[in-house]
């Protein structure tokens, strides 16, 4: 029986149960032996002129062995990022590694203290003594929008990048029209583990960084080129990553400094951030203002959508600019809809960078497509799973080009509607509903439904790398250029080629994170591991396989055809006592180049899983306060390699995706001061406030990748973002309630019942 | 000053500055570094540790007020080779993925079933509101304390 779809046990996890992983802080390396620290002093000011830095007192301080400005660097800025559908954002917004003429956003940092001791940069640092010249501060995307106040004056303008064209004539024919402004908020990623770095120079003159990142290869080539590096001179090993959603996919100039000011104090250097200069410093998620529109016929037929959005880059672009064209092609989701119309906008504003966080778009298209159909449905006057069920694409009818001009490879929408109706009882639920409503009841119940699509593996052009080989003793490695920070590799990866070599899981080595050992790779995001990273893999494993037979044929002297597996040493068909185990043959294989396979695999298309996720609220109209009593979602992304893995995969999904509907908003004051710059202020969402999850089954198989898998990673946070949300204003329509914005706090929960 | 502090079942003397607190003295005197740091606020429980058998934030205890007392970590949690009921029902129910919050977390789950050996899935989830996860949505960290528990109590009977 072949191992694929067995709930299989993480072998990662007795080292992390009993010593607790080696994450960058905990690398004890000889390379790092008398390490020095980095610390790094940070703008208070969110816009403000730099007249002078005075850094004596600091470089007097015990223990400093030097004190850096960006006067003092020779590397260039970091040019802004990918535009909208690729075009060039403008120059003038490159980030400085440290800023030097003008503070953007509080957080930036403008010198960097290197000390023996940690406690004796927090020191040095106080002493650094910056001279800010106030300037006026944009905070918010519509007044960025005016360019009243430049954030960079060179450029004309704070808006980096703009795409789509409006059609007035998008909504003729329809007889409903609904338009509503919407907030898609601000969020921190906030992995557990903060960013962290350490790095050394060899004799050799090469640069080993250690560097808590979901891609080592890109940070590789972004340390080289920052600072002016040749190819070859810097290795990037990301050991244990503890959390990163998103957020450590790029490589920060902080970060990229490290190796710069290593070379100047001539020694290597540790860098581990604090929590409140991570919730300022790294970047920051979502940050769209939608508007949407919304028209169809009386019977809740959806002709024509609109969703017209700004982003908030923040400070300087990076690949938030990106973000709108995800959220842009998936603007018309699950949906059979004729006319499908998105404008964007991204602008600059003096707050923390915006850039990728689980789902990086998608979510953002979600929400605001979820958020419309149900103010649709209202305004028919249909219940909004019906509605979703008269629009969603009918199964006949994949592939699917969409209006946006996607081909969606495989779903079966309505049935996963039903299911999860279905389980929920959502018939009774209604009824409880309305006995509620009738009696008047404090506590009311609310019924969020969301139906999603979404896009993973949507940098499947640059592909995944895999390497497998069976070694003289019979064991198996297993190179990949995708990285795991949580998601299981180890275990996923050593299961697909046991599947194929019959060897032992506990005696394959899964290597990652090391572009020494892989050079080539794209690294953790979008969903892309399995089918792109798993996919090399399983391929890698089926042509070590296959050269196995050959081999095992050839010494045994016989046909291919008549020798198979069995129990992981080839057999002689019919005649078990004749055979040749792996290590006999790769030992064999040893004067012919070992028996190993490389594979790259790159995918014709993205795929684009689905799901119906259905919350259910109970909202207190006394005091505004939510309780999230159950959520019942089908995430169907395929077949499941290891359903443990997919499970854990959709909770922590889950829990996030419930957490921006329900509490988290990294916020700031109209003069760019962060107001929730650490987990006390920051509303992280814990045990007490989720449900447990009910999840149902189903697979959809999509053909293109060997597997038939699609991502699972970011399914959780799309779906259950809107479905919370939908659940709350769902729980309060009877009063007149059409929409809350997220979060949905108890102060505006409270405040929308009483406007109502 | 000087503090003696019986780690993991050794009793060790140790030189810290007065500031030291017991997570910076836990990892860099005695070399733990299961013990994470998690944020600055005692809000994420990341560093959590058994001080006289009680969890405590071991970012909120300075080293001079362990001076005297005992501290278990995670990395002394095991029974040798044999994983203690609380990691291994962590292990069987998927109770973790990146893992950075779970040595915290599981030392958080030994002192509440110390406290309560029957707690509820309502009672697991305020137990260890003081301490975050941001992978697993807590719905397999809630099923590992209950499992836990169930085992306890079994091999009790």
């Amino acid at each position: 029986m072949s191992i694929l779809g067995t709930r299989v046990e993480r072998r990662e996890d007795p080292r992390l149960l009993t010593s607790g992983g080696v994450y960058v802080d905990d690398l004890r390396e000889p390379a790092l032996e008398g390490a020095a620290h980095v610390t790094f002093v940070r703008s208070p000011m969110a816009h403000a002129r730099i007249e002078a830095i005075d850094v004596a007192d600091a470089a007097a301080m015990p223990g400093v062995l030097g004190v850096f400005t960006g006067a003092d660097l020779d590397v260039d800025p970091v040019a802004p990022g990918p535009g909208l559908g690729g075009q060039p954002l403008p120059s003038a917004m490159a980030r400085p590694h440290l800023a030097r003429d003008v503070a953007r956003y509080v957080g930036e940092p403008v010198a960097a203290v290197v000390t023996e001791t940690l406690a004796q940069g927090e020191d040095a640092a106080e002493l650094v003594s910056v001279d800010y010249e106030p300037l006026d501060a944009v905070v918010d995307v519509d007044d960025a929008l005016r360019d009243e106040v430049l954030l960079f004056p060179e450029a004309g303008t704070n808006t980096a990048a703009r795409s789509g064209e409006r059609d007035e004539s998008l909504f003729d024919g329809c007889d409903v029209v609904v338009t509503r402004r919407i907030e898609n908020q601000r969020l921190a990623a906030a992995p557990l583990e903060t960013r962290a770095a350490a790095c050394a120079w060899g004799d050799d003159g090469r640069l080993t960084m250690w560097l808590s990142n979901q891609n080592a290869q890109a940070c590789r080539d972004a340390v080289q080129e920052q600072l002016g590096l040749d190819e070859g001179q810097v290795r990037i090993i990301t050991p244990d990553v503890g959390g990163g959603f998103g957020a450590k996919i790029g490589v920060d100039p902080d970060a990229v400094l490290l190796g710069w000011l290593s070379r100047r104090a001539g020694r290597p250097l540790r860098w581990s951030e604090s929590r409140s200069e991570n919730m300022v410093a790294m970047t920051h998620g979502r940050g769209q203002r939608q508007t949407v529109t919304i028209g169809g016929d009386r019977e809740g037929r959806v002709l024509a959508y609109r969703l017209d959005l700004v982003q908030d880059l923040g400070a300087y672009p990076l690949m938030s600019a990106f973000l709108p064209t995800f959220t842009g092609l998936m603007a018309g989701g699950p949906y059979d809809i004729a006319k499908v119309e998105t404008t964007a906008r991204c602008v600059v504003t003096n707050t923390m960078s915006t850039a990728a966080y689980r789902g990086a778009g998608r979510p953002e298209a979600t929400a605001a497509i979820e958020r419309a159909v149900d103010l649709f449905a209202a305004e028919v006057g249909l219940d909004p799973a019906e509605v979703r069920r008269r629009n969603a694409v009918r199964p006949e009818q994949f592939p699917y080009r969409t209006a946006t001009g996607l081909v969606y490879d495989s779903g079966e929408y309505v049935r996963a509607i039903d299911a999860v109706l279905e389980a929920a009882g959502y018939r009774a639920l209604r009824e409880e509903q309305a006995r509620r409503r009738s009696e008047g009841a404090i506590r009311q119940l609310g019924l969020g439904i969301s139906l999603y699509v979404e896009i993973t593996a949507p940098n499947n052009a640059e592909g995944e790398h895999g390497h497998v080989e069976v070694l003289p003793d019979g064991s198996a490695l297993v190179l990949t250029g995708s990285s795991a920070h949580g998601q299981g590799h180890a275990t996923s990866f050593s299961m697909l080629v046991a599947d194929q070599l019959g060897i032992d899981i506990d005696r394959i080595q899964i290597v990652h994170g090391d572009t020494d050992r892989v050079p080539a790779g794209a690294g953790t995001m979008g969903s892309r591991s399995l089918q792109l990273g798993g996919s090399a893999v399983h391929r890698a494993a089926v042509d070590v396989r296959e050269k196995g037979r050959a081999l095992a044929a050839e010494l045994i002297e016989i046909d291919e055809a008549d020798v198979e597996l069995v129990d992981g040493d080839w057999r002689v068909r019919g005649a078990a006592s004749v055979g040749i185990s792996w290590a006999e043959l790769a030992e064999r294989a040893r004067d012919r180049g070992g028996l190993a396979a490389d594979v790259h695999f790159v995918s014709d298309s993205p795929t684009f899983p689905f799901g119906v996720h259905l919350a259910v609220v109970e909202v207190d109209t006394e005091t505004g306060g939510v309780e999230h009593v159950r959520h019942v979602t089908v995430d169907d992304a395929g077949p499941v390699l290891n359903p443990v893995l997919a499970e854990g995969q959709r909770h922590g999904g889950i829990a996030q995706g419930a957490a921006q509907a329900l509490l988290e908003h990294m916020s700031y004051d109209t003069d760019g001061n962060p107001q929730t710059a650490n987990f006390a202020d920051y509303a992280i969402i814990t045990a007490s406030e989720l449900p447990r999850f009910e999840l149902l089954h189903m697979e959809t198989p999509t053909t293109l990748n060997p597997l038939g898998v699609k991502g699972i990673g970011e399914a959780g946070t799309i779906g259950a973002t809107p479905a919370v949300q939908n659940a709350v204003v769902d729980a309060l329509s009877h009063l007149g309630v059409s929409h809350i914005d997220m979060p949905t706090t108890p102060e505006r929960v409270w405040a929308a019942i009483n406007e109502a | 000053m000087h503090v003696t502090i019986n780690v993991n079942g050794e009793e060790h003397g140790d030189e810290v500055e007065d500031r030291t607190l017991l997570v910076h003295y836990i990892r860099d005197t005695r070399g733990l570094t299961g013990t994470n740091v998690g944020c600055d606020t005692t809000s994420c429980g990341a560093c959590t540790v058994l001080l006289d058998g009680e969890s405590v934030k071991s970012c909120t205890v300075l080293a001079a007020q362990a001076d005297g007392h005992s501290v278990t970590t995670i990395e002394g949690l095991a029974d040798g080779e044999s994983m203690h009921p609380v990691q291994r029902a962590f292990q069987e129910k998927h109770g973790l993925q990146c893992g950075f919050c779970t040595p915290g977390m599981v030392m958080a789950s030994v002192s509440l079933l110390r406290e309560n050996p029957n707690p509820t899935d309502a009672e697991v989830r305020s137990g260890l509101e003081g301490n975050i996860c941001r992978c697993t949505g807590y719905h397999n960290i809630v099923e590992s304390v209950l499992a836990a528990a169930e085992r306890t109590t079994e091999a009790a009977e």
